[in-house]
């Protein structure tokens, strides 16, 4: 049995590089998938607590919680390629560097 | 409680639901030429429809429906009432500002409607996984929103910005709605606490607080977290700007008040500090950031994280008093800021033709009506007596210093002074008579939408600041269905709290 604290470190992790892609890729579809990572670290948390909850009070709405952030993140990536399709055309880019019409 | 009861209490939801699906049907068997503005008119009568069943749900006892998953009480209604409000007032903008040949017209009225049941689910939801998905449904909503205009070179650009950085404020909202799980073992926001009480992780669910908190400062654009907002709001349409500035965040406002308050009240010694940061950080940056603005979007988009600064100060003080200034500040942000973009959607069009301050030179003398109107929005924006923005910041200062804030207060009154100077630079560039040389600022006729839209916003923004009792008795109400608002202050604590105590004893 593996203990929950090495799954909630995995998703820590997980969601650390995620940020960091975020933070440090200029891709655009690079930086979108950093998000899917994201989400799908918050999700191996949610699955480990419900794990743990389940043990104790046999509590386990963590596991439903998945399933709804997978059908968001679903929708979120069609709206989100559909933007980075409409951006595309309008500016033949994809480089965050180059996206700077507006700033400060 | 019986099956129609549970209906009514997710009905100004449904009516939204109702609304936005009807457009799209029958948006394709529209003839393709055929003009699309009866759609917004549906639109129209939707929002105005739902606005009725918010008002009717003040008459519904107070409880949850659903497995308590949704509850109204007080709150929630007030919220209601507000967002619904705003949709039909944005609604009526969208409708002035389009012509029959845009692009997508249908989409974007049922868009619309659509991410209001998103705004209306977060202020009703008790449950944590109904917040996210509100959160979503109203945020997906407006990304789309942002990049309408996907033809020019800003919107997309504004739309991909908010969509990628809402999307990152949403997994950490989300990762702290995880760690609270973990924390306490439960995703009710009214279980939380009890859960809170008993637990053996109280770190973790202190940092599950501040990821949720990070989530949330994000959407209501509060600094530090604030960088995408002028971006965003220069892009996109002005109608819409003016719909997402306001209702999502007076949706996440709600859902930040009620996770504080009635999820995480042991922990107030934890969020107070973050929360007194945040509020002074974005009054300052909020206000500096817009002295140099020579686009008046973005000159407003640092306004409103300004606001969300002032909002941020009643969220410290820790009372009835507090809550209630909060809410009332809502109102009257949203109502004053919805009428600003009301006036530039109509001088600029959809196209955005009036860009810079110098631009709207002579508006008042083109048009009275629209040169007045946006007088006296900024007048309210600055804080002048008469005006909602006077009250609105009366009450938030008034609770900060009877709580003891003295310091955030005197931040947020010399932020105040501030702010004067850019509006006062947007209404002298109105009321400046235009050179004989320069080109002729062309406004187009005040259509009845607008003059509609202008005399809801302008109405309710005097009411605000001459009358405003009933809507702060209804912000106070609002407030004290938090249980622990309601019994810090025995005197005031006479009946409106107690039902949904009693609601919280007799949940299975």
């Amino acid at each position: 049995m593996v203990p929950i604290a090495y799954y909630l470190i995995l998703s820590a992790i997980l969601f650390s590089i995620g940020v960091g892609a975020f933070l440090i890729k200029r891709n655009i579809i690079t930086i979108f998938m950093s998000i899917e990572l994201m989400l799908n670290a918050v999700n191996l948390s949610f699955v480990a607590f419900a794990n743990y909850w389940n043990q104790i009070n046999h509590q386990f709405s963590g596991q439903i919680f998945v399933f709804f952030v997978m059908v968001v993140a679903a929708a979120e990536a069609a709206v989100g390629l559909a933007i980075i399709i409409a951006l595309f055309r309008a500016r033949k880019t994809l480089n965050v560097d180059q996206v700077d019409l507006m700033k400060l | 409680m019986n099956g129609s009861m549970t209906v009514l209490r997710i009905l100004p939801e449904i009516i939204f639901t109702i609304t936005g699906v009807l457009i799209m049907l029958v948006d394709p068997v529209m003839p393709r030429e055929a003009n699309r503005k009866p759609l917004g008119w549906l639109a129209v009568f939707g929002a105005l429809a739902a606005l009725v069943a918010s008002l009717y749900q003040y008459s519904l006892p107070d409880g949850t429906a659903y497995f308590g998953v949704v509850q109204t009480d007080a709150f929630s209604v007030f919220f209601h009432v507000l967002i619904s409000g705003i949709i039909l007032v944005s609604a009526l903008v969208a409708l002035d500002a389009v012509h029959p040949d845009t692009e997508n017209l249908g989409e974007l009225f049922a868009l619309i409607s659509f991410g209001a049941v998103g705004m209306l689910l977060m202020t009703s939801g008790v449950e944590l996984l109904l917040v996210f998905i509100g959160l979503e449904i109203s945020s997906i909503s407006t990304y789309i929103l942002a990049g309408f205009r996907r033809k020019t070179a800003k919107s997309p650009e504004s739309a991909i910005k908010y969509f990628l950085l809402g999307s990152f404020a949403t997994a950490f909202f989300l990762y702290g709605i995880a760690l609270t799980y973990g924390a306490t073992g439960t995703t009710r926001i009214t279980d939380i606490a009890t859960g809170l009480a008993t637990t053996h992780d109280l770190p973790i669910a202190v940092v599950g607080l501040a990821f949720i908190i990070i989530g949330l400062a994000f959407k209501v654009s509060a600094a530090p977290f604030h960088l995408w907002t002028p971006d965003v709001y220069e892009g996109a349409p002005s109608p819409i700007v003016g719909l997402m500035s306001t209702a999502p965040k007076a949706a996440a406002f709600a859902v930040l008040l009620r996770i504080a308050y009635e999820a995480f009240p042991q922990l107030q010694s934890h969020w107070m500090p973050l929360l007194w940061i945040i509020a002074a950080i974005s009054m300052t940056l909020g206000n500096l950031g817009a002295l140099r603005q020579k686009n008046v979007k973005r000159m407003l988009a640092y306004s409103s994280i300004a606001h969300a600064g002032y909002l941020l100060v009643a969220f410290t003080v820790l009372s009835a008093d507090g809550v209630a200034a909060a809410s009332f500040y809502a109102v009257a942000y949203a109502v004053m800021n919805v009428g600003i973009f009301a006036v530039i959607s109509h001088a600029g069009g959809y196209e955005d033709r009036l860009t810079l301050i110098e631009d709207y030179k002579g508006l008042a003398y083109r048009s009275p009506l629209l040169g007045g109107a946006m007088a006296f929005f900024l007048l309210s924006l600055i804080g002048i007596p008469f005006t909602g923005g006077f009250f609105g910041k009366f009450y938030v200062f008034a609770s900060a210093i009877h709580a003891g804030m003295i310091w955030l207060a005197i931040i947020g009154l010399i932020n105040s002074g501030i702010a004067v100077f850019y509006y006062l630079r947007v209404l002298t560039a109105a009321y400046t008579k235009p050179l004989d040389t320069s080109p002729v600022l062309n406004v187009p006729r005040a259509s009845f939408p607008l003059l509609l839209a202008l005399f809801l916003t302008v109405s309710v923004t005097l009411i605000l600041g001459i009358a405003p009792d009933r809507i702060l008795k209804g912000a106070r109400n609002a407030a004290e269905t938090f249980p622990i608002l309601s019994s810090q202050q025995p005197p005031l604590n006479a009946t409106p709290g107690a039902p949904s105590m009693a609601e919280l004893s007799h949940k299975p």
